[in-house]
């Protein structure tokens, strides 16, 4: 029997509130493969969702986390931390999150930073807002992973980086519309994937991103969690985890011992590509949109360079009252205006101007 | 603009923060400390909705400087629930025609950037109202 890490905070933790964020236009991989394989080649995903020319990390930010509010009823001014995990922060110096907690009335007396660890920036700032409230130190702590990922022109990433992502609002459990159970993190120095300051583009360590980085940390955290709660696959109605393509979380999850009808709710990579940060916890909240009460929810997140936290959480009786009070992930995958290349390519600054 | 004026109308840009009148009760936007109907001091702080509809729109092809990346765009004012009129950008439109009372709602979205040192300037527009999927 291996030691117990798993993490629980004094006081029981789980979501006051969940709101999504996808923007509206829509790129098909068959697209990028146009311009680039004379259409060759298998594709990773269907399509992928890419933000408008006026938003960025913090405009739909602002969106998902007053859909987490709406859903909550807690007034903004009860918030201490508001927190953003991502990769495409707007600005290299000054917060994402002062913009945002200005903009749902979280200011003044409130924490605010960004996070970063590729696209597990989101499940961290869950994991650090478990701590903040599950300690007593605030009542309510705001956690966003969001993103719109950028992929070098013709790189397989091109395919797949997306744009969208969600907030989630931690409280006390009791008022909770989903309890966190327990938690876990597992990180350690593997150089997959990274991009060194001041270049637009990532780079990626190719076939090394699959064995050692994805399914290592994935299924290492996951199993770690199942074994430290004593849980089986078969104790979840519904899993998540961050989504790169449509092959890998399949794969992992039927590595862990999970059916595909665990894991497709939550699967939104196909209609939306791979938001980075916020992978894992938009899949979420297409769960939180259907779970009934007493539904257990695996979520396992993956960040290159490399992490994963992984968090078994428990829909409680008050999320089928409360869901409706935002609009639903749904909505916005459905909410799809297709782009050629060429307008992508304007949307997101490819174009020299100047 | 400068970086100390947008600072001040933050609020206001975000989140359609106003004012009531504590006297006649009428909703302010933008927020100016007087009541436009009876006179008196209005400074108590009022959060609109969002909510309005189209009351006249026209497309700007010749934006000015700071939104010339943006153009052309749909610029309308929107008729809010609670009242007052709004000159703000539609967003999100993709290939929908505007029409007068076409329902909207506010969201948060970059309005321009000061040059490429400058700050960012974020503010309210319109979309049209995001339609809820029926759950299956
Ligand atoms: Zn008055």
């Amino acid at each position: 029997m291996p030691e117990n890490h798993l993490m629980k905070p004094n006081r029981p933790v789980g979501f006051a509130g969940y709101g999504a964020y996808i923007p509206q236009f829509r790129l098909p991989a068959s697209e990028v493969a146009r311009i680039w394989t004379g259409g060759q080649g298998g594709l990773p995903i269907k399509e992928k969702a890419v933000a408008g020319l006026d938003e960025d990390v913090i405009t739909m930010s602002i969106e998902a986390a007053r859909n987490a509010l709406a859903r909550s009823g807690v007034p903004a001014s009860e918030i201490r931390a508001v927190w953003v995990g991502s990769e495409s922060h707007p600005y290299a110096v000054k917060p994402t999150s002062t913009v945002v907690a200005e903009a749902i009335g979280a200011t003044p007396h409130t924490q605010a930073a960004d996070w970063e660890f590729a696209c597990k920036a989101g499940t961290e700032a869950i994991q650090a807002a478990i701590g903040f409230v599950g300690s007593g130190m605030a009542e309510y702590a705001l956690a966003i992973g969001m993103d719109t990922a950028q992929g070098r022109p013709g790189d397989a990433l091109e395919y797949t980086a997306g744009a969208g992502g969600a907030a989630f609002l931690l409280g006390p459990a009791e008022t909770a519309l989903c309890t966190i159970e327990g938690s876990y993190s597992f990180a350690t120095d593997t150089p997959d994937f990274w991009r060194r300051a001041n270049e637009t583009y990532p780079e990626h360590g190719e076939r090394f991103t699959g064995e050692p980085a994805y399914f290592k940390h994935i299924t290492t955290a996951a199993q770690s969690l199942m074994e430290s709660t004593g849980t089986t696959p078969d104790d979840f109605r519904y899993v998540v985890f961050h989504q790169p393509n449509t092959k890998f979380p399949l794969r992992v999850g039927k590595d862990l011992g999970f059916r595909e009808d665990q894991i497709e709710t939550g699967l939104l990579v196909p209609e939306i590509g791979n938001t980075y940060a916020g992978s894992a916890l938009v899949g979420l909240t297409a769960i939180l949109d259907v779970a009934e009460a007493g539904d257990r929810i695996l979520m396992v997140s993956y960040g290159s360079g490399a992490g994963s936290d992984a968090f078994s959480l428990q829909a409680t009786g008050l999320l089928s009252a409360r869901r409706s009070a935002a609009p639903d992930t749904l909505s916005y995958v459905r909410r799809r205006t297709e782009i050629d290349y060429a307008t992508y390519a304007r949307l997101r600054g490819k174009l020299v101007t100047k | 603009m400068e970086t100390s004026r947008h600072w001040r109308l933050r609020q206001q840009r975000y989140a359609l923060v106003g004012e009531v009148c504590p006297s006649c009760e009428l909703k302010i936007f933008p927020p100016r400390d007087i009541c436009p109907d009876c006179g008196n001091e209005a400074r108590t702080i009022f959060q609109f909705s969002g909510r309005g509809e189209v009351y006249s729109h026209t497309t700007v092809y010749q934006a000015p400087a700071g939104h010339t990346e943006n153009s052309p765009y749909p610029l309308a004012i929107v008729r809010l629930e609670e009242g007052p009129l709004v000159t703000a950008q539609l967003t999100d439109l993709a290939d929908k025609p505007v029409e007068i009372g076409m329902p909207v709602e506010m969201v948060t979205r970059k309005l321009r950037s000061d040059g490429e040192r400058g700050i960012l300037v974020y503010g309210y527009k319109f979309r049209p109202r995001l339609a809820r999927a029926e759950q299956s």
